[in-house]
């Protein structure tokens, strides 16, 4: 990862009537990141990106691909991208290979052999000449994928690629996005309403919320470096609480569902567990999770979070 | 652009619906030909009797040439509605198909490819208005023969055969010019609907609501005529008059490409500057 940025937002905010659905946001992607966007459905994923790629436009603020802001460098820096934004629609009683080569068009042409190229890095070579409305879904999908790949984009903006595919669908797109990424150093815009398919793909996250940025910053550093919060079901309660009392971590018992909060770093996770099986308590749950989970657990769930990991934004309020 | 139009033109002819005008036409044409071969003693009663010179007889009436102009008549509605057909899905078959994203997300400029889509909608009813003419021609002179082209009008109105090819292939040209009007009012109004079936409709209504207005005979009504394209859309019958008012045909001609203008500016200015929300 350089520290080129390749897409920024600055203030960019989008009002339909009265409603807010993006407001003030500020995303910093850097080439050959991974970058997932986060959020629950309906929290402005999808107007962003439309924002990015001009289909939208903002009502605050603006976009800068490659350091030059849109829509006034719209042709050049649109060849350096590509995208899907919701889902794949294609014309139906057109050929896949003939639905790309239209496609192919809108961008003045691409190198012949490239589309065989990205069909073939679909998996979708061999059923390319059969028309579009004979797919599936997961099929449409990959044709999706295939499409923003057309004239070897630097910048690859998908939206919500796994929606929709079966488990090994799903992990043949995640692969894919790696390769895309690792071999051909393609940056990924990536958005999801899954935290765990982030993690698993993305180096770089920022998560969405009321149309707002609640947190940004690297996988690794919101992730794997941070304190968990543990929540423990025991029994005897009052023992487990003195038991913990000896240990330096920071805990609390909820009165109303007596469950022990606690919080450590994953390394020391086990060692807790362990003294509260050794003195005698018996853990009938214990359930770690990353204050990053906990916080996007939170925003899901729709409540106002009680954890931050290194807020750039406002909490999610509704506006 | 070349490539673009190409593909637009590629995504029409790709379409069942593109071909409801001309199904259509194929089978009202040869069934009015039939009509008329089996009762075409029965169409010179058309013609009020007082304007019957001695000279006419029904089988100088009963042409090739004649039909063509009388089956020119589906002009007024019936064309329009095919032609709609497809000019009204343009955009808003693509908002409806979800394709309008992807389509506008590439490097390609809106205005680019409003252009191709207009241009192809241009060319299509152009086909329609000359399969129309085509056909009802060569099966008219196959099945009677050539002969005076009779204009019926509030004067009976006689073309020598040696003209009515050129009167005709004009009159071809003017409905051409005319239903481009159409089209581009369908097209305005596709730039606004994410639903073919509004436009559709939307033109048909527009186009009946301005007729009735326009046979109103009060004078506000007759006042604001002018200002209406569908006034102009007889544009294609001053080919059957005689003498030729050719002032009067490139006038009409030139209020109809002011409408097409008009109506594809606005097109223009709604397609390039909205949020595509489908």
């Amino acid at each position: 990862m350089s520290d080129e940025i390749v897409l920024q937002t600055k203030n960019l905010g989008k009002q339909y009537g009265r409603r807010w659905a993006v407001q003030n946001l500020d995303l910093t992607v850097r080439r050959g990141e991974v970058f997932g966007f986060l959020g629950p459905n309906g929290a402005g994923k999808s107007t962003t990106i439309r924002m990015i790629l001009t289909l939208v436009n903002p009502t605050t603020g603006h976009v800068e691909l490659f350091g030059k802001p849109l829509p006034g460098n719209r042709r050049k820096s649109l060849m350096r991208v590509g995208g899907l934004v919701e889902r794949p629609d294609f014309y139906p009683y057109l050929s896949a290979r003939c639905n790309l080569e239209a496609q192919a068009a809108l961008r003045g042409g691409i190198p012949p052999g490239d589309i065989d190229e990205v069909l073939a890095l679909v998996g979708l070579d061999a059923r390319a000449g059969e028309q579009v409305k004979t797919y599936s879904h997961g099929m449409k999908q990959r044709l999706g994928i295939a499409q923003a790949l057309l004239g070897r984009p630097e910048l690859v903006i998908l939206d919500e690629p796994t929606s929709g595919l079966d488990p090994q669908g799903i992990k043949e797109v995640r692969d894919l996005i790696s390769r895309l990424s690792q071999e051909r150093g393609m940056t990924v815009f990536l958005s999801s309403h899954m935290l765990h398919e982030i993690e698993q793909t993305a180096t770089g996250v920022a998560i969405i919320s009321n149309g707002k940025l609640a947190v940004q910053g690297s996988v690794n550093e919101l992730l794997y470096d941070r304190e968990l919060t543990v929540r423990i079901e025991a029994h005897p309660v009052d023992r487990a609480m003195a038991l913990l009392g000896k240990l330096p971590y920071h805990h609390t018992l909820n009165r109303a569902d007596r469950q022990i909060e606690l919080r450590c770093f994953p390394v020391h996770a086990g060692e807790v567990n362990r003294i509260l099986v050794q003195g005698g308590v018996e853990v009938r749950a214990f359930v770690p999770r990353t204050s990053l989970e906990e916080f996007f657990l939170s925003v899901t769930e729709s409540r106002i979070p009680a954890v931050s990991a290194s807020p750039r934004g406002g909490a999610g309020k509704r506006p | 652009m070349r490539t673009i139009l190409r593909f637009e033109i590629l995504k029409t002819c790709r379409r069942w619906r593109s071909y409801i005008a001309f199904a259509a036409i194929a089978v009202v044409v040869p069934l009015i030909m039939v009509a008329v071969r089996l009762e075409g003693d029965a169409l010179a009663e058309v013609f009020p009797p007082g304007t019957m010179t001695g000279a006419l007889v029904p089988e100088d009436i009963v042409n090739g040439y004649s039909l063509t102009f009388l089956i020119m008549n589906s002009l007024w509605l019936h064309i329009p509605f095919l032609i709609t057909l497809v000019a009204g899905d343009q955009l808003a078959g693509e908002a409806a198909g979800g394709t309008l994203r992807p389509l506008l997300s590439h490097p390609a400029s809106r205005s680019t490819i409003l252009f191709a889509k207009y241009l192809t909608t241009l060319m299509y009813s152009g086909a329609v208005v000359g399969f129309l003419v085509g056909l009802s021609l060569c099966l008219g002179v196959a099945l009677f023969g050539t002969g005076p082209m009779i204009v019926p009008g509030k004067l009976l109105i006689t073309i020598p055969g040696s003209d009515a090819l050129w009167r005709l292939c004009l009159a071809g040209g003017l409905s051409a010019w005319g239903m481009s009007t159409v089209a581009s009012f369908a097209f305005l109004l596709s730039s606004l609907a994410d639903n073919a079936l509004g436009p559709i409709l939307g033109t048909i209504a527009c186009m009946i609501a301005l007729y009735v207005v326009s046979a109103i005979p009060l004078d506000l009504f007759q006042a604001i005529k002018p200002f209406l394209f569908t006034t102009y859309l007889s544009i294609w019958q001053m080919a059957g008059e005689q003498p030729i008012a050719w002032l009067e045909i490139g006038r009409s001609a030139l209020i109809l490409c002011g409408f097409s203008v008009g109506f594809y500016l606005i097109t223009w200015y709604i397609f390039t500057t909205k949020d595509i929300l489908s």
